[in-house]
Order: structure tokens, then C-alpha cells, then sequence
């Protein structure tokens, strides 16, 4: 063990003055501050912190798609709904995004369903069979039937990708996927797109965007973790917005479901 | 998908979302303002009093009231085996940066909360310490020899190694070994403190220093010593607690080590947490190179 940090990602060149502070960086051998910054957009630079590699157009255009379409769930989703919640009670900046991202982790829509979707892709790659056979339901996957508590992650409640709470496909994924099916044809958004009918059919559920947005990282070029990671951040926009105008709204502008709690079992 | 009976099962879906949009049915309890709060249909302020904090939290995890001695063990398992003041653990680590660079110690502690459901320390290997135990139990209760567990455990194939590279997972004999040294310190002050209140020889405590004794004859050059880890599990699990339970048990038990971690960092100039110089970060990359500009 030692003190350093090994890294094929980040370069510094000190000042020859302060050993702490760099006069250049270099990001995958490219200078940031020298060349990146004045002529590459964020979405290249995210692609290049990931890829570390120049990425390709398409892979610039579906990621910048991707991010649009995952950007900001909007309020009614449940890791959004967690910053303003910090908003709400006057939290700070970090608080609301930490809340999100704790929520925004999980297996309803959340980063932990992308990293199994990519997971499934890994292992089943354009192959309908495969996929039936990995969406089936894990053991202890019903509410109340998880007491063996195997890890830290719950067994998920529904196959991952599927809306467990629709009959029919969302118009919202629908539309993304046409899109970004569009930005790269031939690969695991095609075959999602050539695919749905008969995976909707035997699953008897409609793909959520969690399935969309697992086939778009998969077709970029990035792994179970990396897409893990990524998802979180992208969708950290929409939180970090709808979690500030919470903070300045207030917490009478924002529900408290004053009615709505029922203890089942009051003493008195 | 195909739309046979579409219409009639989307109005049962929103009827579904709809009886919770309108409640949150629960017994676990609530607030009512000015006037009382209920945990799991005790009075907070009447019929809890008496608990100490650990064994309200147990209650809040359980529903299940524990003895006194039984609190003050489940106490002395965080005190002695998770509470060290030491910045250079990697969750501790997050608490001592964030009061270096003078953020809020709760967003600190938050985070170094988040951090302990770490692979090689903390949540992950400590319920998978328990399962362990339980697992192997029932192994046993089967007819299965010790010994033929442990070696098959060992031997299984893993997708990805505690230690490094992509899907890390946890030891195949979580429980067993350490990293960085091979011997616990914690092991004799926690049964020390399990024996004074009666608590030392029970069913999965034994089986602990009996797996020890089998995995030091499996292999006797490297044998894996037993950690806390397995110890925790063991005491947690004689007491009746389920993997559920643990975990959530589990969750706040490194913060007393942590809050030392975020003052000492407070009291000492912005900055000074083991600064970094340019030449510490080792670059293994691709050499300069130049962007190609997009056509």
C-alpha cells in the first residue's frame, strides 16, 4: 500500500512553483483546460471521463438524447419527490441530491433496475429466449415474503424494465426509444424496439423507460457499473431543480398527507 | 401488447393506485400533533419510557422489547467493534474530508453512512456474516459435516473478488480473514463483554470459534482467522434477531466512530486532511494526444 493514487484516467502536471496545484490536467491524454474546454460539449466530456476515449457522433447524439429523455423524471417520481421533500423542509443543496440519489438507487425505476437490465443484456444479449428466461420472477420477489434478507438489496417486486403499475406502453418510452433507435439502428435498440410486442406478451407488462434507458447505455459502450452510475447522474438535474423551487415554495406548498396516514392499530 | 381485456385491467391497476394515493395504512405508528405518538401501538411518551435509545431502536426494528443485559450487549457490539475514531477507514475517511473542507458534519455523516455498505467492511459483509451462520446451521441441522460445508464454500467459483476489479463481492467465507491484518483485537473485549452478561456460549457463538477450528485445520499455513464480523452475527443471531433485523440493526452502528472523525477534522485548517501533491496521482493512461474536431 502506499500513498498514491493510480489512475489510467487523470494526469497533473504540478506548477513549479506549488507541487499541489496542477498548471495542466490531462484527461485521457487530452488537455483540459489548454484544448477540451473551449471546444468540446458536456456530453463529449461525460463520454470521454467514461469511454476514455474520444467518443464516436453517434454516441454523442444518443447520450445527448438520453440524457434529455432521463434529465428530470419529473415530481411525481419517487427520487425526485425525495428532494423536494428535502426542499420542502428547507434542506440544503447537498441533502436534496443525496435524497434523490438514495431513492434514485433503487429497483422501481431507480439506478439498481438499470444495473440488472445491463446485466440481462450481458447475458443475453439479442436473444428473446435468454431474456424470458432471466425476467422470470427471483425467489422472495412479493411484497411480505422477504424475510430472508440475503442482501443489502431487496428482491425487486416486479421483472426489471417492465412498469409493474400500467397495461400498455408508455407514450413517453415509446417516443424515446424511437428516437434513440433512430441515433444508432441495429443493435440493442433495434432488437428492443423489433422485440417488445413479444417480450410485453409474455412478461404481460409494458417496457418502462428503466428497459429504454438499460438498451441505450448498453448500445454506448458501458457496463452494469458504468450505466449504474451514469443513470443516477443524469437524472440528478431534474432533483436538483424541482428540489430548489421546492426549498423556495416551502413546505405548505408541497403535500403533507395530513389525512392520509391511518395507524392501524392506535391503543386508544 | 396485445389489448385483450387491456381497458378492464388498466381500471383495476388505477383503482389499485388510487386506494394508496388516498392512504398509508400502517401499524407501525405516527404522530398526532399535540397530543401523543405511537410506535407500533406503544405510547411513546407512556409505555416506552423506560427504554434505553438502543432498546427503542431495537423495538422500532423488532417489535420485540429486549432484556436490559440484552441491550447492553447489542450496545457493546457497536462500542467495541464499529465505533473506531480512525480517519483512514474509508467511511470514516468521508466524515474526516467533509469537516476538512468544511462542509456540514450531517452531510458528512450521511455519507459516511451510505459508504459503510461497503464490500470488504461494514453492512455488506456483516449481514452476509450472519447468513452465514444461519445458513450453515441449517446445513448442519441437515447432516451435512462442518467441514464439508467449509470446503465446499471455499471452493465455489465467484463472478468478482472482495478486494478489486468489477462485481467485487464479498469473502466466499464472509466472517473469516481480515483485510489489511489477519488478527481481530476486537474478538477478546466483545466476548469479554458477551461473557459478563451471560451471553458467551450460545448455539451460533460456538459455532463461530468451531468454524475457526475447522478452517485452521483445512488449511493450516493460511488459515482464516475468525473477525468480528462473524462474532457480531453470531451473538445477534443467538439473541433471535432475523437477517432483516440485523441489517437494520446494523445501519447507525459505525457513527460513534465517525462524529470524533468530523471534529478533529473541524479543529485543523481547511484543507490539511492528508493533501494530495500532483505527483502522488500515478497516471497509467494513454500518452498527450490532441481532439479531433467533429466534421
Amino acid at each position: 500500500m502506499s500513498n498514491k493514487i493510480v489512475t489510467d484516467l487523470w494526469k497533473e502536471i504540478p506548477e513549479p512553483e506549488n507541487p499541489f496545484r496542477p498548471s495542466q490536467c490531462l484527461c485521457a491524454g487530452f488537455d483540459v483546460y489548454g484544448e477540451l474546454v473551449p471546444q468540446i460539449s458536456w456530453t463529449e466530456y461525460v463520454l470521454l471521463l467514461f469511454l476514455k476515449q474520444q467518443p464516436e457522433g453517434f454516441q454523442v447524439d444518443l447520450l445527448n438524447a438520453l440524457a434529455v429523455a432521463l434529465g428530470n423524471p419529473g415530481p411525481r417520481d419517487q427520487s425526485v419527490h425525495a428532494a423536494m421533500a428535502a426542499g420542502a423542509g428547507g434542506a440544503g443543496a447537498a441533502a436534496s441530491l443525496i435524497a434523490a440519489l438514495a431513492v434514485g438507487a433503487g429497483q422501481l425505476g431507480g439506478a439498481r433496475e438499470i444495473a440488472v437490465l445491463m446485466e440481462g443484456v450481458h447475458q443475453c444479449k439479442q436473444d428473446l429466449n435468454l431474456w424470458l428466461a432471466f425476467l422470470q420472477p427471483r425467489p422472495g420477489s412479493t411484497a411480505g415474503e422477504q424475510a430472508n434478507f440475503k442482501d443489502v438489496w431487496p428482491v425487486s417486486e416486479h421483472a426489471p424494465g417492465f412498469d409493474p403499475h400500467a397495461v400498455a406502453t408508455g407514450k413517453t418510452a415509446t417516443q424515446t426509444l424511437d428516437y434513440l433507435e433512430s441515433c444508432y439502428p441495429g443493435f440493442q435498440l433495434t432488437w428492443l424496439k423489433q422485440n417488445k410486442d413479444a417480450l410485453e406478451n409474455a412478461i404481460e407488462k409494458p417496457i418502462s423507460m428503466a428497459f429504454v434507458a438499460a438498451s441505450g447505455f448498453a448500445d454506448l459502450g458501458l457496463d452494469e457499473e458504468q450505466a449504474e452510475v451514469l443513470y443516477l447522474l443524469i437524472r440528478l438535474s431534474g432533483a436538483a431543480v424541482h428540489g430548489l423551487e421546492q426549498r423556495w415554495r416551502g413546505w405548505r406548498e408541497f403535500p403533507f398527507y395530513g389525512n392520509n396516514l391511518k395507524v392501524t392499530n392506535t391503543k386508544d | 401488447m396485445t389489448d385483450i381485456g387491456e381497458h378492464k385491467l388498466d381500471q383495476k391497476l388505477i383503482l389499485e393506485l388510487t386506494k394508496w394515493e388516498a392512504e398509508w395504512s400502517t401499524s407501525m405508528g405516527g404522530w398526532f400533533p399535540g397530543e401523543k405518538v405511537l410506535l407500533r401501538k406503544k405510547n411513546m411518551f407512556e409505555d416506552l419510557r423506560h427504554l434505553t435509545w438502543m432498546g427503542l431502536l431495537l423495538f422500532g426494528v423488532t417489535g420485540r422489547t429486549f432484556s436490559r443485559e440484552q441491550c447492553t450487549l447489542f450496545e457493546s457490539i457497536w462500542r467495541i467493534s464499529t465505533s473506531f475514531p480512525d480517519p483512514r477507514l474509508w467511511n470514516n475517511r468521508v466524515v474526516a474530508l467533509a469537516g476538512s473542507t468544511r462542509s456540514s458534519s450531517s452531510l458528512g455523516l450521511a455519507a459516511g453512512i451510505a459508504v459503510s455498505e461497503s464490500i470488504i467492511f461494514g453492512h455488506r459483509p456483516l449481514l452476509a456474516a450472519f447468513n452465514f451462520h444461519i445458513e450453515l446451521q441449517q446445513n448442519l441441522e441437515t447432516g451435512t459435516p462442518l467441514e464439508e460445508y467449509l470446503r465446499r464454500t471455499i471452493n465455489e467459483s465467484r463472478k468478482g473478488k472482495p478486494g478489486s476489479g468489477r462485481k467485487r463481492e464479498v469473502a466466499k467465507v464472509p466472517g473469516f480473514g481480515r483485510p489489511i491484518v489477519n488478527k481481530d483485537e476486537r474478538l477478546a473485549p466483545l466476548m469479554e463483554a458477551a461473557e459478563g452478561l451471560g451471553f458467551g456460549s450460545g448455539t451460533y457463538v460456538q459455532q463461530a470459534f468451531e468454524i475457526e477450528r475447522v478452517l485452521q485445520k483445512i488449511d493450516s499455513e493460511r488459515p482464516l482467522k475468525m473477525n468480528v464480523a462473524a462474532l457480531m452475527g453470531a451473538l445477534c443471531a443467538d439473541q433471535g434477531l432475523n437477517a432483516k433485523e440485523y441489517y437494520h440493526y446494523l445501519l447507525l452502528c459505525f457513527t460513534a466512530g465517525m462524529l470524533p472523525c468530523a471534529l478533529d477534522a473541524l479543529e485543523k485548517p481547511e484543507g490539511s486532511f492528508f493533501p494530495l501533491r500532483c505527483e502522488n496521482i500515478v497516471y497509467e493512461g494513454v500518452s498527450r494526444r490532441q481532439w479531433k474536431r467533429r466534421a
